[in-house]
């Protein structure tokens, strides 16, 4: 009888923590979480102190001593940045729309674009292929500042000046998204393409079907930072007329109004950073969302 | 050598002829690499170009640039002491941000990737928002700010550390250490997104090969199987961190001031624009942009072949 009860296997128990993979230890696993905590703090404490300034009344912004949090947190800043901007001779939706307006048809095209571009370059073999993505690379590197009136001078010529496609077109061509879209069409098996060949589909239908679709990782992330910059590109240079300048220019001007415009000069750094950081939350899940299901893999 | 020399035009005439009709197979590849290709060598090739030329003239941008020859280079490397003292800082930056916030942006990822989801969107937010969010360093001039009233130095003497407020932005001993802190703070991004978005792409399946194979604990795995797994973004990253790294120049230019004290905080690019926007001497900021250019290349030569290594 006992001998029975000894040879019964011990009911199986469920461990407390879950371990996701093996090769991993639990003191590792901690230390990594502190150090990890500890690092996120003090990304985001800046961030932090610029909501909480722009969230501050005037007085409370030049007390002393200073402290880090708003004491009687108000909207006033927000409010009073919406007064002057509505005083402005160029209504406030316009700029917002010169804004969206450039940076939408900008992140459109340059994806399109530079999406075909790179898969030809990833995945086939022709002559001047290769040197051409080192010339890429090679051009990432030289300094904006000094292209500034070669490139002046190209727009000018193309009678683009001051319009919204001087910024628009040059955002076509940025070499980074390029590079990204190139890197990470790599990763695609050729065995995919030719088995859509053999299925009958064309070149186009090969793009946009398959390839695509297994990158979308890749160009949210293009989208991201292609939004980022031309979201903040003030455009000073290439638009004249008032009334197609961008936001971040007219808020910029806001922001450089001395000591009375404090208050309005933290809003201004609040929303020009909300939107790109928006943009950003709204699609980084479909950047980590996993490529395994996605018919990827060998 | 004459017979030699008609040797090798036949090979390069065979050479063509084979490159003619490869090209000839591929037309649709050209048709795709098309728009991109055009808008690319109108916007970028052609201002770099008439740049580096403009390298080797007097240009003040009113009249017509003179050919000097290399009169610009001269002067910059012998005469410009200011140059120098930028390039110097320069190095100082992107030596220390540089490999900091690559190495330290692919460790975020590679953490980041195995906790919860929930956590790892958290994460990636916190890590990705700096900059993404424009010029928010701004805030740290206030953060930094010399006088009493700035945050640092009321919370110092606040505790008793120091007695009198410390001028972090106009003294030379203290601006460079702050430019980096807040650069590597606003560079953790453009490499730690493609890195997060690389990761997703490494293929399971190898680890649990290298789990039979005997792969015993996570650095190994990171050594053997995920860097080599993910290099074509580790490629990616590097070219965007030698890019922010040696062209430093907005950080430093709104936190220490333009000029900044002594040129302690003055770098290549900040010596760049005053020239080419302040002195109106296109040809000698263009001379400037040309060796910044090449120290990235042979930078960048470098590194690729570092990265070659990874994972043998």
């Amino acid at each position: 009888m006992s001998k029975k009860k000894q040879k019964e296997p011990k009911p199986y128990k469920k461990k407390l923590i879950k371990r996701r993979k093996p090769n991993r230890s639990i003191a590792g696993d901690i230390g990594l979480y502190l150090f990890l905590a500890l690092v996120a703090v003090a990304m985001g404490f800046p961030l932090v102190f610029a909501v909480s300034n722009a969230l501050k009344p005037l007085d409370e912004l030049f007390m002393f001593p200073p402290k880090f949090l708003a004491q009687n947190p108000t909207g006033d800043n927000f409010s009073d940045l919406f007064v002057t901007m509505g005083k402005s001779f160029v209504t406030f939706p316009r700029y917002v729309f010169n804004t969206v307006f450039i940076t939408a048809v900008g992140t459109a095209g340059h994806l399109i674009i530079a999406s075909m571009g790179a898969f030809v370059l990833a995945k086939y073999e022709f002559p001047g292929g290769k040197t051409f993505f080192k010339l890429v690379t090679v051009a990432m590197m030289f300094s904006g500042y000094v292209t500034t009136i070669p490139t002046y001078v190209i727009l000018n010529n193309l009678n683009l000046i001051d319009t919204y496609w001087a910024v628009i077109i040059p955002a076509f061509a940025a070499p980074m998204g390029f590079f990204l879209m190139k890197q990470f069409m790599e990763g695609i098996p050729m065995a995919l393409i030719e088995a859509a060949k053999i299925d009958g589909a064309s070149e186009w239908r090969v793009f946009s079907g398959i390839i695509m679709p297994n990158v979308k990782p890749a160009w949210l992330t293009l989208i991201i930072f292609s939004v980022q910059r031309l979201w903040n590109d003030s455009a000073g240079t290439l638009i004249y007329s008032e009334e197609k300048k961008t936001l971040v220019h007219a808020l910029r001007q806001v922001q450089g109004g001395g000591i009375a415009r404090q208050g309005q000069a933290a809003a201004v750094t609040v929303v020009t950073m909300v939107v790109p950081i928006a943009i950003f939350i709204m699609s980084q899940s479909q950047i980590l969302e996993t490529m395994a299901s996605s018919g990827l893999k060998d | 050598m004459k017979e030699y020399f008609q040797k090798y035009l036949m090979l390069r005439k065979h050479n063509f002829q084979v490159a003619v009709k490869k090209a000839k197979q591929r037309k649709m590849c050209y048709v795709f690499l098309a728009p991109y290709a055009i808008l690319f060598t109108t916007f970028i090739i052609l201002p770099v170009i008439t740049s580096i030329y403009y390298g080797f003239t007097y240009y003040n941008i009113l009249e017509p640039a003179r050919f000097i020859g290399l009169q610009n280079y001269i002067s910059l490397i012998l005469e410009d002491d200011i140059f120098l003292q930028g390039v110097k800082n320069t190095f100082m930056i992107a030596v220390i941000t540089g490999p900091i916030g690559y190495i330290g942006s692919f460790l975020f990822a590679w953490l980041i990737n195995e906790l919860p989801r929930w956590v790892r969107t958290i994460a990636v937010i916190i890590f990705y928002a700096p900059s993404i969010a424009g010029n928010v360093y701004v805030i740290f001039s206030q953060l930094f700010r010399g006088d009493a009233y700035g945050h640092i130095n009321a919370f110092l003497m606040d505790i008793g550390i120091i007695d009198t407020p410390i001028l972090w932005l106009v003294n030379p001993d203290w601006m460079l250490p702050i430019c980096m802190v807040v650069i590597l703070w606003t560079s953790l991004g453009a490499g730690f997104l493609s890195f997060v978005a690389g990761l997703q792409g490494v293929d399971q399946a190898q680890y649990e090969a290298g789990y039979m194979d005997g792969i015993r604990n996570r650095w190994q795995e990171l050594w053997y199987i995920t860097l080599p797994g993910m290099r074509p973004m580790l490629m990616f990253g590097a070219v965007m961190s030698i890019t922010q790294s040696f062209g430093v120049c907005d950080v430093t230019m709104t936190l220490c001031g333009y000029p900044s004290t002594d040129y302690a905080a003055r770098t290549i690019v900040t010596h760049l624009y005053d020239y080419g926007f302040s002195r109106f001497e296109m040809g000698y900021a263009s001379a400037i942009a040309t060796i910044l250019f090449l120290m990235m290349i042979l930078c960048n030569k470098a590194i690729q072949s570092l990265l070659r290594r990874v994972g043998t």
